[in-house]
């Protein structure tokens, strides 16, 4: 029963931490399917989140309003950076993109460091967090709107993406952005709503997160980056499979903390990075046929 | 042109070198103070280290967002050897280079065969694994505690123990460093590197072994860094892992980028635009962010980088060539302006 309820233990933070990136790594996955960059600021998104979430409920806003403001400045933070780096530079190449996110995202932590200078901030649980029970593992209210809410965003996803206008015309530009271009569908546009919209995503990850782990404005860079090795192992493509990659990389991290060292988790989603990079670039839920959409 | 032309081509490109290590020879005298030289130690160390990046991005078109951990390595290996098996720094130094060299080979055999995203993520992971190492491998490394009584370095019983002897030990090193690349870039090696950053599958087509070459400038890099790891390490006498996150590796390249990737003399640039920056910002924004903490100035950073790369993708190093050639009439071999591109072409079509 001990070796049991440890288990259960482990599992429910790694899905909880799962989800987390799960949300970041979404907005990866849209960012580089629609305009091709590889956004290393996608961390940086949920870092804003968290910070203008806090900041915003100390001025008395209640949480639900806060939370969707936040995501909407997050959103227009996200079409600035749209405009102001990726835009102009569109046409450069794979290296001088992936730089100029690397200087968005430092950029991004400086600033934060300016207005919330270097000091951890938290935010109250969204409900009371009394703790559940179950088999002697202790399961908080907080993880279940972390897990919760990823996983209606996903579906909001699925539906945005498969059944509005819009959404179509956003997957029309990641099959084939010049056909799209002909049936008079603007891709530049549409890389400036698929940015807006992970910003927003990935804001709402760190507003989640930030009840669980706390916020710091150094907080975004390891987000991010385990969001990356996530949507690697999904082959950086594919949306559903990087969800799989988040949820196994945050329950590999959690076993690792609790079962080896907590200073060896990050090595571990690194090394699994490494190998899927080095064996099977393509993801690990790749198809045999594997032609990338 | 015969051979003595060549040869007059090359002396007369000697020619900027000599006029920089007679200035900076004569600056310590000219200016006394431990800070200005404090500053330019660290400079000498970046640009040690830059110069060994620029060949891999700039002439090889190759993105590495690990290199703070071969300066890691270097400044480990260096403290380790000295300061508990005894061994002269100087033969601490070059096992470092060497097992950098070779951590360097074994990572890149599969490391370059990915290529753009993908290169960039990889590089990123080993950074963050070998970082991992240092924080971990306590009994070597003295984990977060840090590793503490590293001793000075000598020299025939002549003891670089303070900042004006140091200052001509790092920058004869850079100096040097720069000599040596130079000479790599104007040889058979060099011309193969920017075949590679041109097209890859264009060189490949000539005859280039691609692989190999990426993998030797990639090891020449390692060994750079970890030349200025060990240097550091017996500048500085303390280290710890927090100076060789990933966060270094990303100053690292603001640092090449900056500088322009295109030139040699561009990693000395970008270095010292970096660290006089660096000390201004930290001077100047308390002042007006009183309540400004930590390392506020990377906002700084983190924009010049972006407006570096839209307006300037060459960086700063052809200005400084313009308003050289400007001065003389002859102008030395000057490698063709290149900037940080490479593969992007083909990697650009796999979201098609």
């Amino acid at each position: 029963m001990e070796i049991l309820s440890q288990v259960l233990q482990l599992l429910f933070s790694g899905l909880t931490v799962g989800s987390i990136y799960a949300l970041i790594a979404i907005g990866f996955v849209i960012i580089y399917n629609v305009t091709g960059v590889l956004n290393f600021a996608q961390g940086e998104f949920a870092m804003f989140g968290a910070m203008i979430c806090i900041s915003l409920v100390g001025m008395g806003l209640p949480l639900l309003a806060a939370v969707i403001l936040t995501m909407f400045i997050v959103s227009v933070i996200g079409g600035f950076f749209e405009r102001l780096a990726i835009y102009p530079a569109r046409n450069s190449s794979v290296p001088t993109l992936i730089i100029i996110t690397i200087g968005v995202s430092i950029a991004f932590r400086g600033i934060a460091i300016l207005i919330w200078g270097t000091q951890p901030y938290s935010l109250q649980p969204f409900t009371k967090n009394n703790p559940i029970n179950i088999l002697e593992a202790v399961l908080l209210p907080q993880n279940l709107w972390a897990i919760g809410i990823s996983l209606v965003s996903v579906f909001a996803m699925i539906y945005f993406f498969n059944k509005t206008y819009i959404g179509k015309t956003v997957t029309a530009c990641v099959v084939n952005k010049f056909a799209a271009r002909l049936m008079g569908i603007n891709p530049e546009k549409m890389s400036l709503l698929s940015i807006s919209m992970s910003a927003g995503i990935g804001a709402l990850a760190g507003i989640v997160i930030a009840p669980i782990s706390g916020a710091s404005y150094g907080m975004g860079m390891m987000l991010g980056m385990k969001a990356f090795v996530a949507a690697v192992i999904g082959g950086l493509t594919n949306a559903p499979a990087a969800i799989l990659g988040a949820f196994l990389i945050g329950i590999l991290e959690s076993f690792t903390e609790g079962l080896l060292s907590s200073g060896l988790k990050d090595a571990i989603s690194f090394a699994m990075l490494l190998l899927i990079l080095f064996l099977k670039p393509e993801g690990l839920f790749a198809k045999a046929s594997g032609k990338r959409v | 042109m015969d051979k003595k032309d060549l040869k007059k081509i090359y002396n007369n490109s000697l020619a900027g070198p000599l006029i920089i290590t007679g200035v900076l020879f004569l600056l310590p005298f000219v200016v006394q103070s431990n800070y200005i030289l404090s500053i330019m130690i660290i400079i000498g160390f970046y640009s040690l280290i830059c110069n060994g990046l620029t060949m891999l991005m700039g002439y090889a078109g190759q993105i590495s967002l690990g290199h703070a951990a071969f300066y890691g390595i270097g400044a480990y290996m260096s403290a380790y050897l000295t300061s508990n098996m005894g061994i002269s720094p100087w033969i601490s130094m070059l096992a470092g280079m060497i097992v950098a060299a070779i951590i360097a080979y074994i990572v890149g055999i599969p490391i370059f065969k990915l290529k753009g995203h993908y290169l960039a993520l990889a590089t990123l992971g080993f950074g963050v694994i070998i970082f991992t190492a240092f924080k971990e491998l306590k009994e070597f490394t003295g984990g977060l505690n840090g590793f503490f009584g590293i001793p000075a370095i000598s020299l025939f019983g002549f003891e670089f123990h303070n900042d004006f002897r140091f200052y001509y030990l790092i920058w004869t090193f850079v100096i040097l460093g720069i000599l040596f690349s130079r000479n790599i870039i104007h040889s058979r090696i060099g011309r193969a590197l920017r075949s590679i950053e041109g097209s890859e599958v264009a060189s490949d087509a000539v005859g280039v072994n691609i692989m190999k070459y990426k993998l030797q400038v990639f090891m020449l890099s390692a060994m750079f860094a970890s030349l200025s790891g060990s240097l550091y390490a017996h500048y500085i006498t303390f280290i710890n892992p927090n100076l060789f996150d990933v966060m270094t590796s990303i100053y690292l390249l603001i640092m090449v980028v900056i500088g322009g990737a295109s030139s040699i003399w561009g990693s000395v640039i970008g270095a010292s635009v970096f660290v006089l920056l660096g000390e201004v910002l930290k001077s100047v924004i308390p002042v007006i962010f009183p309540n400004a903490g930590g390392e506020f100035e990377i906002v700084f950073f983190g924009l010049l980088l972006v407006i570096t790369l839209i307006y300037m993708p060459d960086g700063l190093s052809p200005q400084f060539e313009k308003l050289v050639s400007r001065f003389k009439s002859k102008q030395g071999l000057v490698p063709a302006p290149a900037g940080v591109k490479s593969e992007g072409a083909e990697s650009g079509g796999d979201q098609s």
